[in-house]
C-alpha cells in the first residue's frame, strides 16, 4: 500500500478541475435551492448548455471563442427562461418535474444522430478548447525548481514531503480560471444574498404568499435567481467541457446534477462556502476511497474473490451514498449548516 | 396611481388625533346609513359590485353589492364555509373571481395581481399565520418595507446605494416592534414565537407597508385570551391613525367591541348589513348565523 500515493493523488483532486466543475454548479444551486428554495433538478442541462453552446458554436460554426461562450450563456437563459415562464407561478414541485425531464431532453437532443453531423451524437465534440489554452500564462517547457515547487517540461509539483501535489500545464490554467471564477461568483454571492434582494429570496424559501401580501412580485425574484444559478450552471460546464477538452452528451446525465445536490448538502445549503467545502470534501473522499481500494486489491491486500477492480467503482459509490445518510441522519444542516435553524418546526 | 401615492403618505404622516377625528366623522356618517345588505356609504374605499366565485358548480361567493367606509372597522362575520375567506381572496388578488368588479381608493382591483393590490394600499393578513418561519422577526419586518433600492438585483451589488434607505426602514422596524411588544423578540427566528405573537408581528409587518386598509383574516383564531385584549387595542389603533380595516371574525363578543360596521354573509352572499347593535337585533342573522353555529355545536 502506498500510502503517501492515496492521500497525494486524493488532495491534489480534492482542489482540482473536476472538484472546480462540482463547486461552480452547486454555487449555482446553492443561490436556486439554498437560499430561494427552487427545487432546480435540471443543473447538469444547464452545464450541457454552456459545454454544448462552446463546443457547437467553436466547432460546428466556426464562430470565436468567447462569442462561443456567450452563445453558451444565452443558451443557459433561455434554458432558464423556457423552464421558468410555465412553472414558476405553480407550487415548487413542478419545477422539479419540469427540469429533471427537460434536463433528459437535453441530453436526449445532444445524443440524438439526427444532427450527429454537428453535435457528434454520443460521440460529442472536441477541438474547441485551443483558443483557450493558448491564453494560458504557464509555459509548456518550463523546468524550474524552488524549494518544495518545482517545474518540470510544464509540469508542476509541489512537494510537501508527506503528501505532494502534482498537476498538468493544462490542470494549471483551467484552476487558475476556475478558482478565479469561483472567487468571482462567491463574492457577488455575499452581496446579493446580504443585501434586500437576497432577503426576499429567503423570504420566497419561507413562504411565497406572505411575501406576495407584502407587495414583492414573487415571480420575478425567482426567474432572476432560476437565471443566475442557471448561468452560473452553464460556466461549470465551460470548465468541464475545457478541462477534458471535450464534451460528450452522457456525462450530463441526471446523475450529474445529484452530485452537485450531494456536494451542496455536504458542505451546507443558504451557506456562501457550503458548496466549496462540500465540493472538495466530496470528490477527495470519492478519490480516497478509489485509490485505496485500488491498492488494497492491487496488493492482494483484499482477495480478488471479494473485490475486483472492475466493482471498486460501484462499490466507492455505495460507500459514498452510505455515508449520505448518516450525513442525513446525524448531521442534516450539512457542516456549515445551522443546526438552530433547521431544528425548527416550520410547519 | 399618483392619487393613490398621496393618499398613502397622507395617511402615513397625520397626526394621530386628526385620525380619532376622521374616526368619529366616519361613524357619524355610518349614523345615517339604512342597515340594509349592499347598503351606499357616503365616502367608501372599497366598493365591491357582483363579485362572484364558483368552483364548479358550487357557489362559494355571490355579492351584488358591498361599500366599505373609509377610516371605519368594518367587521366580515357569517357561519364557516359563508365565503368570508374566499371573498378576502379574491378582494386581494389572491384569487380570481368568475366574474365582478371592485373598486379600491378609486383603482379598479379586479385584474389586479395580488402584490399590486399590496402596492396599492390594500393589506392582508392571514387566518393562519404566515410569519417566514427562519428568519428574525427584524428581518420579517425589514422586508416588508416597499420600494428598496436594495431589493433590485443590480442594486443589491452595491450596498452604499441601499445603506442608507435600510437604516431609515430599520429604524421604522424597531418603532414598530416596540409598538407591538415584540421588540425583545427582534433577533429571534419568528418561529420561536407563540401563535398570538405571530398574529402581532404579522400585523405590525403590514404596517410596514404604510396601507391604506388592512385585512385582517380572523386575527383572534389561536391567540390566548391574555394577548387578545392587547391585540384588540392595536386594531383600534389602526384606525386611530386614519386606517381602514377590514376584518374577518368569529367571535361576536370581539365584533362588538371593536366594530363600526358589521357584513354579514351566508352561503356566498351578503345578507345584511348594519352597526352592531342592528346586527344582534336581526333575525336573519341570527337564523343564519347563529342558529348554524347551534346546529354546529350540535354535531
Amino acid at each position: 500500500m502506498d500510502w503517501h500515493f492515496v492521500f497525494s493523488q486524493a488532495l491534489t483532486q480534492a482542489i482540482g478541475p473536476t472538484m472546480l466543475v462540482y463547486a461552480l454548479g452547486a454555487i449555482g444551486l446553492n443561490l436556486q435551492f439554498g437560499y430561494t428554495g427552487l427545487l432546480n433538478f435540471g443543473q447538469a442541462a444547464f452545464a450541457a448548455a454552456g459545454a454544448y453552446g462552446l463546443a457547437l458554436g467553436v466547432v460546428a460554426f466556426d464562430l470565436p471563442f468567447w462569442l462561443s461562450i456567450l452563445i453558451g450563456l444565452g443558451a443557459a437563459m433561455v434554458l432558464a427562461l423556457l423552464l421558468g415562464i410555465p412553472t414558476l407561478r405553480l407550487r415548487a414541485d413542478y419545477l422539479a418535474i419540469v427540469t429533471i425531464a427537460a434536463a433528459e431532453i437535453v441530453r436526449r437532443l445532444a445524443r440524438s444522430t439526427v444532427w450527429a453531423e454537428w453535435t457528434g451524437g454520443s460521440d460529442g465534440m472536441r477541438g474547441f478548447s485551443e483558443t483557450f489554452f493558448e491564453l494560458s500564462p504557464f509555459p509548456k517547457d518550463a523546468t524550474w525548481s524552488l524549494g518544495f515547487v518545482s517545474m518540470e517540461n510544464g509540469r508542476l509539483t509541489v512537494d510537501l514531503w508527506l503528501v505532494d501535489f502534482q498537476y498538468s500545464n493544462r490542470d494549471l490554467w483551467i484552476m487558475t480560471v476556475g478558482w478565479i471564477l469561483v472567487a468571482i461568483f462567491l463574492v457577488i454571492l455575499r452581496l446579493l444574498v446580504h443585501s434586500p434582494w437576497g432577503r426576499i429570496l429567503r423570504g420566497i424559501r419561507e413562504d411565497e404568499e406572505a411575501l406576495r401580501s407584502l407587495g414583492k412580485n414573487v415571480f420575478a425574484y425567482k426567474m432572476q435567481a432560476l437565471v443566475i444559478g442557471g448561468l452560473i450552471g452553464a460556466v461549470a460546464g465551460f470548465v468541464f467541457a475545457l478541462s477534458r477538452a471535450n464534451v460528450q452528451p452522457d456525462t450530463f446525465t441526471t446523475d450529474l446534477t445529484f452530485y452537485f445536490y450531494v456536494v451542496l448538502i455536504l458542505g451546507g445549503a443558504a451557506r456562501l462556502f457550503g458548496p466549496l467545502l462540500g465540493a472538495a470534501i466530496f470528490w477527495f473522499l470519492y478519490n480516497l476511497l478509489s485509490q485505496t481500494l485500488n491498492q488494497a486489491v492491487r496488493a492482494d491486500l483484499i482477495p480478488d474473490a471479494m473485490l475486483s477492480t472492475t466493482q471498486i467503482g460501484p462499490l466507492v459509490f455505495f460507500l459514498l451514498g452510505l455515508g449520505m445518510v448518516l450525513l442525513l441522519i446525524y448531521r442534516p444542516q450539512g457542516i456549515l449548516g445551522n443546526k438552530r435553524e433547521l431544528m425548527l418546526d416550520v410547519r | 396611481m399618483s392619487d393613490s401615492e398621496t393618499e398613502q403618505t397622507a395617511a402615513g404622516t397625520e397626526p394621530v388625533l386628526d385620525g380619532r377625528e376622521q374616526h368619529r366623522a366616519a361613524v357619524a356618517a355610518l349614523l345615517n346609513v339604512a342597515p340594509e345588505p349592499g347598503v351606499a356609504k357616503p365616502d367608501p374605499i372599497l366598493t365591491a359590485t357582483g363579485v362572484r366565485r364558483a368552483f364548479g358548480g358550487l357557489v362559494a361567493v355571490d355579492v351584488e353589492r358591498l361599500e366599505v367606509q373609509r377610516g371605519t372597522i368594518t367587521a366580515l362575520i357569517g357561519p364557516n364555509g359563508a365565503g368570508k375567506t374566499t371573498f378576502f381572496n379574491l378582494l386581494t388578488g389572491f384569487d380570481q373571481p368568475s366574474r365582478g368588479a371592485w373598486e379600491f381608493n378609486g383603482r379598479s382591483g379586479a385584474r389586479l395581481r395580488s402584490y399590486q393590490v399590496a402596492r396599492a394600499g390594500m393589506v392582508r393578513t392571514f387566518q393562519l399565520t404566515k410569519a417566514l418561519s427562519r428568519m428574525t422577526v427584524l428581518d420579517n419586518m425589514l422586508i416588508a418595507a416597499p420600494n428598496q433600492i436594495g431589493e433590485r438585483l443590480w442594486a443589491g451589488l452595491m450596498p452604499w446605494l441601499w445603506q442608507g434607505q435600510e437604516a431609515a426602514v430599520k429604524r421604522k422596524a424597531l418603532e414598530l416592534l416596540e409598538r407591538f411588544q415584540l421588540l425583545s423578540k427582534k433577533d429571534d427566528y419568528a418561529a420561536e414565537l407563540s401563535g398570538g405573537q405571530r398574529k402581532l408581528l404579522e400585523m405590525a409587518r403590514a404596517l410596514m407597508l404604510d396601507p391604506l386598509m388592512v385585512m385582517l383574516d380572523e386575527p383572534m383564531a389561536g391567540v390566548n385570551p391574555a394577548l387578545k385584549q392587547s391585540l384588540l387595542e392595536h386594531i383600534k389603533g389602526l384606525r386611530e391613525e386614519g386606517m381602514t380595516v377590514l376584518f374577518v371574525e368569529h367571535d361576536m363578543d370581539m365584533v362588538h367591541e371593536i366594530a363600526d360596521w358589521v357584513a354579514v354573509m351566508a352561503a356566498g352572499s351578503l345578507i345584511t348589513e348594519g352597526t352592531p347593535e342592528q346586527i344582534s337585533a336581526d333575525t336573519r342573522v341570527i337564523d343564519a348565523y347563529l342558529g348554524a353555529h347551534h346546529d354546529a355545536a350540535q354535531h
